[in-house]
Order: C-alpha cells, then sequence, then structure tokens
C-alpha cells in the first residue's frame, strides 16, 4: 500500500511538527509513505474567500500529483474534506486523487484500524471536534442528528496510554476559525473563539486536541492574546509521542 | 473588508452580556430541539420523508396549485393571485375596502412583512394590530422582527414595561390585569417588570382590539391542496381569536407552502414545531376551510418572487423551506450577531439566502456571516444546503461586482502562488514568509486577525525539513 502525504500550506509553514509526527506515525505502522515536494495547498482559502475558480490549476495539479498513490493522508480533517468534496465541482470531472483523499483520523480509524499504539500521554486532553471532521467526514457523530453516538478520534486516542479524554459542553459547536470568515467577520469569530476556549478549559483539561491545526491555531492566537492557560496539541502528535 | 454585517455585529458585540443572553437564549431553544428529536426513533426518516414531499410538491407546483385553488373555492373560499407586493397589497386593501374595513387584527405572517403590509394599510387610513404577543411588543415599539418565530426574543421585560406604560397599556389594562393575579396595586407588579402582569395587560389590550376590530388576517404555515384549507400553527391562539370576532378572513399564503395532502401535513407538523421551538407541536394548530356563517374567507397565493427561485438552477433548492427557524437557533454566527445585523428581514443562514434571491445588490452584506460549521445542514427538517447554497453565493459575488477588492487580491496572490510549487517552495524558504501563505495569515498587517489574535509562529517549513525527516 504506497501512501501519499500531503502537508497543507500552512500546516507546512506554521506546523511542520504536525507533519512529521504524521509521518513517523505512518512509517511505525509499517507503512510505504512518500511526500511529493511539488504540493502546496487544497485551495480552501480561495474557494472559501469566494474564488474557488482561481484554484483550478492547483486542483488538477493535486489530482495528478497524488494520482499514483493508493491513499493520499492529510493532517487536517477541514482540507481533506474540501479536497474530498469540492475539487471535482471546481474542475468539473471526477479526481481520482481526491477520492482517495483521506484525513488522518478517518484513515487509520477506517483502513489501518490499529489495535496498539506506541504512544504515551499522560494528560488529560479536551477533544476539538471541528466542524468538517464532524459534518463532512464523519469522524464523529453530528449533534444535530439522531443516530447511534461514536467518534472516530476518540477510539483513536483511547489507544494512548495514560491519556484522559474529556469533550467541552456543545461538544461539536464551529470555534469560528472558518478561515476567511475570522478576517471578515473577526468580531463575531473572536466571540465563537472565546467561547469555544471557555467550554474547553471548563473541562479541567491541560490540552486541547482536534485533527484541524486550523481550529488550533485560532484558538490559541486567541488565548495567548487573552493570557488563558491552556495547551495545544494535534491529534497526530499524541499518537506519536514517544516515536 | 468588513461587510455591513460584520459592521453591525461588532457594535452588537460592544455589549458582551447581552450577546451571552441572546446565544444562550437560542441554545437553549436548539437544545430543546435536540431533545425531541431524540425522543423520535424515525427523526431522520421524518427529515427525509419531508424533503422529498418538498421536492416533489415544487417541482409540481402549478398542479397543486390549481389543486389547491379549486378545493378551497370548492369550500367557498375566494382565491386570489398575487404576482408581487404590490398586487397584493392593492388586493388586501381592494377587500378592506369593499367591506369598510378600520380595523385589522393580525396573526403573525412573515410574507406581510415581505410585503411591506402594514406600512401600507396605515397609509390608507387603517389600523393595523398585531395580535402575537412579541410582533405586538416590536410594533407598539416600532421595531422589525429580529427572528422569524421569536421576533421580539432580544426586547427586555424592562423595555416592554416601559413601552406599554408609554403607550397607555398600563393605566388601561394594567388594573385589570393585576387584579386577574389576585393584586389590588399594580405598583409592585410594575416595579418588578413582572412578565405575567405584561402579559396580562397585553392580553387585555388585545382582546379589545379583537371586539373591534372589522377583519382578521393571517398568514397559513400549509395550504393543503387535496382539500383546499389552510392551517395555521401559533402557541397564542391568537390566529383563532383573529377570526373570530371579524366576520372578513383573510389569510395570506406563499406559493411554496402548498403541500399535496393529509398525510404530507402529518409529516410537517411534526417536525415544524419541534425544529421552531423545540415543543412536540405548537398549542394551537387551526385548520381554516370555508367562511364563517354570513362572512367572507379570502385566500390570497403570493408569488413575488418565488416562481423565480424555482427556475433558478443552483438556488431552487432554497423554496423547501417551511420557515421553522431551527437554522438560525443553531446558527453560531445569528446567535452572537442577532437579527438586526442582517440586511434582509429574514436573518440566518435561511435568511441570507433568500435575500440574495430577493434582492443581491442589497444582501451581499449577509454572505459573509457564516463560518461554513454545516451546523445548519444538519438542523433542517427539509434538508435544505444551507451552507452549500452560501458557499455558491460566495462564488457569484465576483460577477456581481460585490467581490471584496482585498480578498480578490490575496486570491490572486495564492493563486500565483499555489500555482507554481517551485515559488512557493522558494518562498517558505528564502523569502518574507507573510509571502508565501495562505491569505488569513499573509494579510496580517492589512487584515483584522491581529484585533483578537497574536500571530502564529513562523518555522522552519515541512518542506525545508523534508530531506532531514526522511532521513531520520
Amino acid at each position: 500500500m504506497k501512501i501519499g502525504l500531503f502537508v497543507p500550506c500552512y500546516v507546512d509553514a506554521l506546523y511542520p511538527e504536525v507533519g512529521v509526527a504524521t509521518y513517523k506515525l505512518l512509517k511505525s505502522l509499517g507503512l510505504d509513505v512518500e511526500y511529493p515536494e511539488k504540493q502546496t495547498c487544497c485551495g480552501q482559502p480561495m474557494g472559501n474567500a469566494g474564488f474557488q475558480q482561481k484554484s483550478e490549476k492547483l486542483v488538477e495539479d493535486y489530482d495528478k500529483l497524488f494520482a499514483p498513490y493508493d491513499y493520499v493522508v492529510a493532517p487536517s480533517a477541514s482540507c481533506a474534506s474540501y479536497i474530498k468534496f469540492f475539487h471535482p465541482g471546481i474542475v468539473k470531472h471526477e479526481c481520482e486523487a481526491a477520492k482517495k483523499t483521506m484525513d488522518l483520523v478517518e484513515f487509520l480509524h477506517d483502513v489501518i484500524k490499529p489495535t496498539s499504539l506506541k504512544a504515551k500521554f499522560p494528560h488529560t486532553v479536551s477533544l476539538h471536534n471541528s466542524c468538517h471532521g464532524v459534518r463532512e467526514l464523519g469522524l464523529s457523530s453530528p449533534s444535530e442528528r439522531v443516530m447511534p453516538r461514536f467518534n472516530k478520534i476518540k477510539d483513536l486516542l483511547q489507544l494512548v496510554e495514560g491519556i484522559k479524554v474529556v469533550e467541552p459542553e456543545r461538544v461539536d459547536e464551529c470555534c469560528g476559525f472558518g478561515g476567511m470568515f475570522s478576517i471578515e467577520e473577526p468580531d463575531v469569530s473572536a466571540r465563537m473563539g472565546r467561547d469555544k476556549l471557555a467550554r474547553h478549559c471548563a473541562t479541567g483539561a491541560e490540552f486541547i486536541t482536534g485533527p484541524d491545526s486550523s481550529c488550533l491555531m485560532h484558538m490559541q492566537g486567541l488565548a495567548k492574546k487573552d493570557g488563558t492557560p491552556i495547551k495545544f496539541i494535534h491529534v497526530a502528535q499524541i499518537l506519536a509521542s514517544g516515536l | 473588508m468588513s461587510t455591513l454585517h460584520a459592521k453591525k455585529a461588532e457594535a452588537f458585540l460592544q455589549n458582551q452580556d447581552k450577546v451571552t443572553r441572546h446565544d444562550q437564549t437560542f441554545w437553549s431553544v436548539r437544545a430543546k430541539r435536540d431533545i425531541q428529536a431524540n425522543e423520535l426513533p424515525e427523526w431522520e426518516q421524518l427529515r427525509e420523508s419531508a424533503s422529498q414531499i418538498k421536492k416533489h410538491t415544487i417541482t409540481h407546483l402549478a398542479d397543486y396549485l390549481e389543486e389547491f385553488e379549486r378545493n378551497a373555492t370548492k369550500n367557498g373560499a375566494i382565491v386570489h393571485w398575487a404576482n408581487d407586493a404590490k398586487e397584493y397589497n392593492e388586493i388586501v386593501l381592494e377587500i378592506m375596502r369593499k367591506h369598510n374595513v378600520k380595523k385589522v387584527v393580525k396573526g403573525k405572517s412573515m410574507l406581510t412583512e415581505e410585503c411591506h403590509l402594514n406600512e401600507n394599510l396605515i397609509k390608507n387610513g387603517i389600523d393595523v394590530v398585531e395580535t402575537d404577543l412579541g410582533e405586538r411588543i416590536l410594533q407598539l415599539m416600532n421595531l422589525p422582527p429580529s427572528h422569524i418565530i421569536m421576533p421580539a426574543i432580544h426586547i427586555t421585560r424592562e423595555q416592554v414595561k416601559e413601552n406599554f406604560g408609554e403607550k397607555g397599556l398600563l393605566e388601561k389594562n394594567g388594573p385589570q390585569g393585576a387584579k386577574s393575579m389576585g393584586y389590588d396595586d399594580k405598583s409592585e407588579l410594575e416595579a418588578k417588570a413582572d412578565p405575567t402582569y405584561l402579559t396580562r395587560c397585553a392580553r387585555y389590550h388585545l382582546r379589545d382590539n379583537f371586539m373591534t376590530a372589522e377583519c382578521g388576517m393571517t398568514g397559513a404555515n400549509f395550504g393543503v391542496a387535496s382539500t383546499g384549507e389552510i392551517v395555521v400553527c401559533t402557541n397564542e391562539g391568537n390566529a383563532d381569536m383573529s377570526t373570530s370576532v371579524p366576520k372578513l378572513h383573510i389569510a395570506s399564503i406563499g406559493l411554496e407552502k402548498v403541500i399535496p395532502n393529509y398525510d404530507a401535513l402529518g409529516v410537517f407538523q411534526r417536525l415544524l414545531a419541534r425544529h421552531g421551538t423545540g415543543q412536540a407541536t405548537t398549542v394551537y394548530t387551526s385548520h381554516f376551510k370555508k367562511p364563517r356563517p354570513t362572512g367572507e374567507f379570502h385566500i390570497i397565493l403570493v408569488d413575488n418572487g418565488r416562481s423565480s427561485i424555482l427556475a433558478n438552477e443552483e438556488h431552487w433548492q432554497t423554496l423547501k423551506c417551511m420557515r421553522c427557524g431551527g437554522c438560525m437557533n443553531t446558527c453560531p454566527v445569528y446567535r452572537r450577531s442577532m437579527g438586526y445585523s442582517y440586511t434582509y428581514f429574514i436573518p440566518g443562514p435561511i435568511g441570507i439566502n433568500l435575500g440574495m434571491l430577493k434582492d443581491k445588490d442589497a444582501n451581499y452584506h449577509n454572505v459573509s456571516a457564516c463560518s461554513l460549521c454545516c451546523s445548519c445542514d444538519n438542523v433542517c427538517p427539509v434538508k435544505v444546503d444551507l451552507s452549500t447554497q452560501i458557499y455558491k453565493w460566495r462564488q457569484e459575488l465576483d460577477d456581481m461586482g460585490h467581490a471584496d477588492p482585498m480578498k480578490k487580491m490575496m486570491s490572486n496572490g495564492m493563486k500565483l502562488m499555489f500555482d507554481n510549487p517551485g515559488l512557493f517552495t522558494t518562498a517558505l524558504k528564502f523569502a518574507p514568509l507573510a509571502n508565501a501563505l495562505p491569505s488569513f495569515i499573509t494579510g496580517v498587517k492589512l487584515n483584522a486577525w491581529c484585533k483578537h489574535h497574536t500571530m502564529p509562529e513562523f518555522k522552519k517549513s515541512f518542506h525545508s525539513q523534508w530531506k532531514n525527516i526522511k532521513k531520520d
């Protein structure tokens, strides 16, 4: 099984450690992982801003670049979801690479199905169920829906030794990042973020963790500005701890 | 680069406590809706049926409308067709003039709001009295609704007391209100702006109006094609009161509110109140079929842009909406920015979409009011793909000439960078990092990120580290 690693642009520049953790984790599971260097971005920032057609070439490039792999794995739920559900609409044809693209959690949980991990993380973490992970990729059961409850992120984290996973009240309410939304509607976005932070902090957790660095970046920026003493860590880093 | 919505929301957000109250009020409705939903194992099946019935009905609308008209006429109702708001207002006025109406009592209707009926009637010398409590409070305060189901939720009881005082309700109806609660002196109740007392004052005030009006108007939640009747759901019984004294009843109904039959009604009625207010059903579900003895029953079917929505390939599904308000209650942006921040009289996810369909130039300001969290999509009882619709509107803004110039500039910058992997990698390595990242980071000096956030910390990129990572 050949895996193409996609490290989204902002993870590349701001959270390279999340990319590193993802790579190490996949390798530790005995997988054949490659990182095609000509990758850039999934195009979501442009689509979100109302200019998805400006990402046409980027989408075609992505499709060609990742075509040779059995799976494309990205440590970012929102980017993986955007690729899967929006790429075909932008270029008006089916996209092979998009079909094979999965978020890291989804890939591990549904394809690899590990029953144990070497990871150790003796801390209490509050789980951030980010919107596109929940409502597009189905990483957990959306709170709006009537269905049996599940959470794939939690399932994976439970394999980590010493961890205690808690969830905030309003378990999957948006943190207010929303890409361009956070700049165009800064005050609503910040209020949403601060409300979310407060609920995460109320759990008593030391860390907020999630499958999406963008939500974490938003909350971290607010927490630092306000001096809120809580730490942030991507799910991949916890699953790869000790590697 | 902030839209009118963003600016008005900024002002609303100045009072953090008010925002907290607004958010918690609507979240509690969402929570009640969740409880109701989880009591019905067939919930998702109901939503799917509702969606399919709506799809079927609005794609066969002409047939169902004709069936409705036929049956309503058979029942003795007089059916009118209004192309737009102007025609609608003329029809209402003509009926009222014929009956020499001086005062009309009205049940809640967003359609009349849409057509600016009240202003038009008042201009023509007819007194209009809203009879839904929230609507009446707002009418006395000269304010528009801030939510389609709970229109005055943003008003405090102190404000209500003050306004009732100014408008003479406390003086005229207060003594009776206090007495009905076992109080001889109303001043104690007024001092604490007692909500029960204020409601009693409104009740006696409205009863006077029910008794003296010559015409009752209602909206309609549903028009049942197979029987030709309209169905009105209220919690206060005010639609029934409005139509029980006056001999003349005028019902206004949007074309899209017509459904095939009772089976369909059973599906929608189970969903409407559960979504709107978290109740299993509204307190009153009233069926109006024929005129009262010696009276007249008029039904006005209003298009006002609905048939052009039906013809809109990208956005026709918006017509499935049955105005439950569920999308507003769950919307994290609506809850923290409130109805008046939107330029259209219907706020929240459905309002963003309906506003664009009504008048793009006036309402493009609301398209920013969405973090694309998709919660509304999962709440909507008829499965309107609200967030996808909003995403689509964003793509259309540039062609309309309403794209934000800075967002366009950022997107052009991103295109240059992301279309050229070499340039991207080099930029990550050498150029100022601010040039290499997506707009929500690059624009920091120009944009609002730093208003509430610290800057993210730039590191040695994954691309730059790759050769070493691979060696390990």
